[in-house]
């Protein structure tokens, strides 16, 4: 069945190939010398700051950092740097925040959004455009414009200055119901109805077919729903007072206020924070772009 | 569908109701109490937080514009006072006119530099896929992070005034001049967002038939012939959603003007953005809700009207 979804995909695959070896010998050599050295040249300008910032971190006290031209490697490299962070800010604490708000973040959107895009993509009932219109208006409204208000139902809900009220809002994205529904309404209805034959109840036809066939989508909404969340600064800024429910960004600005004038411990800071995540991206790479692509073709 | 006769007929029954039998009619009705009930209970979640914590704030939004409401008290209805205070308010203006600033310099580049980074990294060649991650990475930091590392590259003693003084240039003051805060911020904005949209772009571009380019080659035309009268055509439609996507948020941007110039958006203000203004006016104990909210319904109107001209641009276009 899965095959069938996937049926036009095997001829545009031969086109390329035939192409490729094609071109291979007809490029000149230079013009791949040309195309390596703009993609080198453009991933400097992508990576660099990272490499900066990660050969600052490593700097001890004694060396100066202001020099010009700038040191690119560290004379002495050393940790203690790192180690500086934890005593100036609770950093491990402001991590254990962002995991928690993150994987809650994850969850609730992968759950929640596959469901009500199931919902709105296979199933037929009264109100359908009705409950579909919802997330669409919603997606016009900018969360800017609405977070004072939305600060204000937090407190009214006694949840100000909780982990609960950095992720109640965006926990089911409406942006990400819609890429559920395109992602489920693309699969053809006979593998459901194969199913439905079978006795298979919605419940059923959702979690044991229609789930494992959007794979990719779902990846997709898990990974941006994780960096959202990871990376939100605004939000977290304005419901969170107390320096114990930080987030780790909100925290990273804190130390950057009140250590910006020794570099080295920012820089560290600004390492810990980001290593985990390109870790994380560079492990789900190929997945996401394959779902990147699925989503767009089907979208 | 290779299903035994038996169940194709009861699958029949099912998707056809006028031939099913009176006896039968009990078990329908059962089966549509079902089938109208469960719908309700996948949308349930994600309607209940979409009402709880975006279309009901933004309705209290729209009711607090018109009030005089602090952050402790609701407030008394003062009709459009709040939006004519608005006009007599420089910040305000000067929030405007940096916003506009930044669609207006921020959206073109978007537009343009990731399809130039897509076509780049387009090929299968060795190596491409390190390059394409390599190109998200900033994408994945996030804007406190990375807005650090800029400031840090920026600073008068930082790596690229190294640089220039190493060529004898003057150290540039990116981070005090006002002008110069905005531009900074400005870059940022556009080296983080590249690869999100060359991932959007790439997926473009995997749809246009690779016959064209060869058909136009054939023909004699060169490279900068061909993204003109073939690549920009085919991907025309995903220009206007990035530009409709980029201008929206362009007009949204706060955090690194924030992190850049200055919670208090640099020397005198003369960097705040719509957003940091609403952040300012509308929190702490003394907010002014109403005040804040009459702005957030300027914010959300000019992303609206943003939207729709960018769409109806496109539609011009397919005519």
């Amino acid at each position: 069945m899965a095959a069938a979804a996937q049926a036009p995909a095997p001829a545009p695959d031969v086109r390329p190939h035939r192409t490729r070896t094609r071109t291979r010998t007809r490029a000149p050599r230079w013009r791949t010398a040309l195309r390596y050295a703009a993609l080198v040249t453009v991933l400097l300008i992508m990576i660099g700051p990272f490499l900066w910032q990660l050969s600052t971190s490593f700097k001890g006290t004694t060396e100066d950092i202001y020099t010009s031209p700038p040191r690119l490697l560290p004379a002495h490299p050393t940790f203690a740097n790192y180690g500086d962070v934890a005593d100036t800010i609770p950093v491990w604490d402001f991590i254990l925040n962002s995991v928690k708000v993150a994987v809650a973040n994850v969850a609730t959107n992968v759950i929640g959004a596959a469901m009500a895009g199931y919902a709105l993509a296979r199933l037929r009932f009264r109100g359908r455009k009705t409950a579909g219109l919802v997330f669409v208006l919603a997606l016009l409204v900018p969360m800017e414009a609405t977070m004072l208000a939305q600060f204000a139902t937090m407190r009214s809900l006694e949840l100000n200055n909780t982990l609960i009220a950095v992720v109640l809002p965006g926990c089911i994205g409406a942006m990400n119901v819609l890429l559920m529904r395109n992602a489920f309404g693309a699969l053809p209805y006979e593998i459901e109805e194969a199913a439905v034959v079978d006795g298979a109840n919605v419940w059923q036809r959702f979690t044991r077919i229609a789930l494992p066939a959007v794979k990719g989508t779902l990846a997709v909404v898990a990974i941006f729903s994780f960096m959202g969340a990871w990376d939100d600064f605004l939000w977290p800024l304005i419901v969170l007072s107390d320096s114990d429910h930080f987030t780790l960004t909100v925290g990273l600005n804190f130390l950057h206020g009140t250590f910006s004038n020794d570099q080295r411990i920012v820089a560290a800071g600004t390492i810990i924070a980001v290593a985990p995540l390109i870790v994380m991206f560079a492990c789900l790479q190929r997945f996401f772009f394959r779902g990147v692509g699925e989503g767009a073709v089907k979208g | 569908m290779s299903a035994s006769p038996s169940t194709v007929a009861v699958q029949g029954a099912a998707s056809r109701p006028r031939a099913v039998a009176p006896g039968r009619r009990a078990g329908r009705a059962a089966g549509r109490t079902h089938r109208a009930f469960s719908p309700w209970l996948f949308l349930a979640p994600g309607l209940l937080i979409t009402l709880a914590f975006n279309l009901y704030p933004f309705l209290a939004t729209v009711w607090k514009s018109f009030t005089d409401a602090r952050t402790l008290t609701p407030g008394t209805f003062v009709g459009l006072d709040n939006f004519t205070a608005l006009l007599d308010d420089d910040q305000f203006w000067v929030a405007l006119r940096n916003s506009a600033l930044y669609v207006v310099l921020v959206v073109p580049c978007l537009v343009f530099l990731p399809l130039l980074l897509a076509l780049l990294v387009q090929r299968h060649i060795p190596g491409i896929a390190f390059f394409r991650s390599a190109y998200y990475t900033p994408v994945v930091a996030s804007v406190v992070v990375v807005a650090l590392m800029w400031v840090w590259m920026l600073d008068d003693r930082g790596f690229i005034n190294g640089v220039l003084r190493m060529v004898g240039v003057d150290p540039v003051p990116f981070l005090s001049n006002q002008w110069l805060l905005l531009l900074s911020s400005m870059a940022l904005t556009v080296w983080k967002g590249l690869g999100y949209y060359m991932i959007i772009y790439l997926a473009a571009l995997a749809n246009v038939p690779r016959e064209l380019h060869e058909a136009a080659e054939v023909d004699g035309a060169g490279p900068i012939r061909r993204f003109v009268s073939i690549t920009m055509p085919s991907v025309r439609s995903t220009m206007v959603l990035v530009g409709a996507l980029s201008s929206v948020s362009a007009f949204k941007v706060f955090t690194e003007v924030f992190m850049i110039a200055g919670p208090t958006g640099g020397p005198g203000g003369a960097d705040t953005t719509l957003v940091m203004l609403i952040q300012r006016a509308g929190t702490g104990l003394q907010g002014r809700t109403g005040y804040a909210s009459a702005m957030s319904i300027v914010l959300f109107l000019l992303t609206l009207v943003l939207m729709l001209l960018v769409l109806r641009a496109d539609r011009k276009d397919k005519d």
